[in-house]
């Protein structure tokens, strides 16, 4: 899917800059884009290892596992089929807290974090696309992985299809329950709002609107169990 | 409202205080904790940037090729009668890519309209309800390494539509 859809774009724009004398534009865009995508990696770098890092310790206090335990009906209601102790589950119930506090770059590690532990669900639950899983990050420690290593790696991840739990949990996140839009209230200030916070209202409801027909539509797609 | 500007000043700090306070009162080794799960997440941003790099380079490539500026104008004029201004159309696409990319072109709005009109308030609430689709799904899902992904579009783009749908109803009342 992410292959047509990226291919589309790029011969689209090529194609379209052709015919409309933008070459010169577009081949500056591709240059100055990937320079622009690494230094926003080192921002995020910063910023996800500061999350990480602060994650691992209310982790380890325990805090994490109060907070899962507070929305837990909630998290039973939209992944019935994750075990109740999986990590999983606290990783999506540290992403979905974020979230809602409009935490940003804090809800993306939490995040990554719950699709690798849903992918370790998967290789628990025996998908043969996912054995590999357990020992992924092993080997990168190892730093030996030999070729046919390698070749064997890409070839069995090649196929990976996500599982229920994955989509669920991305399209719930990408409808974004966000309690206080911080940013846009920054915005509109700046640029001289006679009343910037009037938008949380309006704002809160839309959100819960989208993450409302989310929930509807995972829960239809749901429906039939494993899904395979 | 400063007060409610300035939350995100001071949640982030409060929230780091809370985390490092609890840690150290319950005995957690807060250090080596925060250490580990640092070099954790820098694994994670190593794997990611490949990604970053090629979406991107795709969705520069097709802002600078003018395409948005032609999707903008075609789709305009018929949008326009359900309450989206030809002016927003750009960004509609744009957010479902890149959100910094998005963010310029809502900066841009503010500039030309004012934030307080019709265009204005809707971009607000319409930046506040939904996330970047393929940015978010194509990161997370390098993240279990997965590659077919089934149903997530849809269900991403359903809940796209059905935050825009409901901030131009939203807007209609508030802005007359």
């Amino acid at each position: 899917m992410l292959n047509a859809i990226w291919a589309f774009m790029i011969l689209l724009a090529v194609i379209y800059a052709a015919c409309t004398g933008h070459m010169s534009e577009v081949t500056n865009a591709a240059l100055d884009s990937a320079g622009e995508a690494i230094s926003l990696c080192l921002t995020m770098a910063g910023v996800v290892a500061l999350w990480m890092g602060l994650m691992e310790i209310a982790k380890r206090a325990g805090l994490i596992e109060k907070l899962t335990r507070g929305i837990s009906p909630f998290l039973t209601f939209l992944f019935p089929r994750i075990p109740k102790n999986h990590p999983a589950r606290e990783y999506i119930a540290a992403n979905i807290i974020a979230n809602i506090l409009g935490l940003g770059w804090a809800c993306t590690p939490a995040g990554l974090k719950a699709m690798e532990e849903l992918a370790n669900l998967e290789a628990e639950r025996g998908n043969p696309e996912y054995a590999n899983v357990k020992n992924e990050r092993g080997k990168k420690q190892e730093k030996s992985g030999n070729q046919t290593d390698k070749n064997y790696d890409r070839k069995a991840s090649g196929g990976r299809r996500a599982s229920n739990e994955m989509c669920n949990f991305l399209i719930l996140n990408i409808s974004s329950l966000q309690l206080i839009p911080v940013n846009m209230i920054a915005y509109r200030s700046q640029y001289g709002s006679a009343n910037p916070t009037s938008i949380i209202a309006p704002a809160i409801a839309a959100t819960l609107f989208s993450s409302i027909m989310a929930v509807i539509y995972c829960k239809w797609k749901d429906r039939g169990g494993v899904g395979r | 409202m400063n007060a409610l500007a300035h939350i995100s000043d001071i949640l982030i700090p409060i929230l780091i205080f809370f985390i490092v306070g609890y840690g150290y009162v319950s005995k957690v080794k807060v250090y080596e904790s925060f250490l580990d799960g640092a070099k954790d997440g820098l694994k994670i941003v190593v794997d990611i940037v490949p990604t970053l790099v090629g979406l991107m380079m795709a969705v520069g490539m097709l802002r600078a090729s003018g395409f948005f500026d032609l999707l903008g104008k075609l789709l305009g004029p018929i949008t326009e009668k359900v309450g989206l201004p030809a002016q927003l159309m750009p960004l509609l696409v744009v957010k479902l890519f890149s959100a910094s990319a998005a963010t310029g072109l809502v900066l841009d709005i503010f500039k030309n309209s004012g934030p307080d009109s019709y265009a204005g308030t809707l971009t607000s609430i319409l930046m506040s309800c939904t996330e970047t689709v393929f940015y978010t799904m194509s990161v997370y899902f390098l993240a279990a390494k997965v590659t077919k992904t089934r149903y997530t579009l849809a269900g991403a783009l359903l809940a796209t539509l059905a935050g825009t749908v409901a901030s131009v109803v939203l807007t209609a009342m508030l802005v007359t």
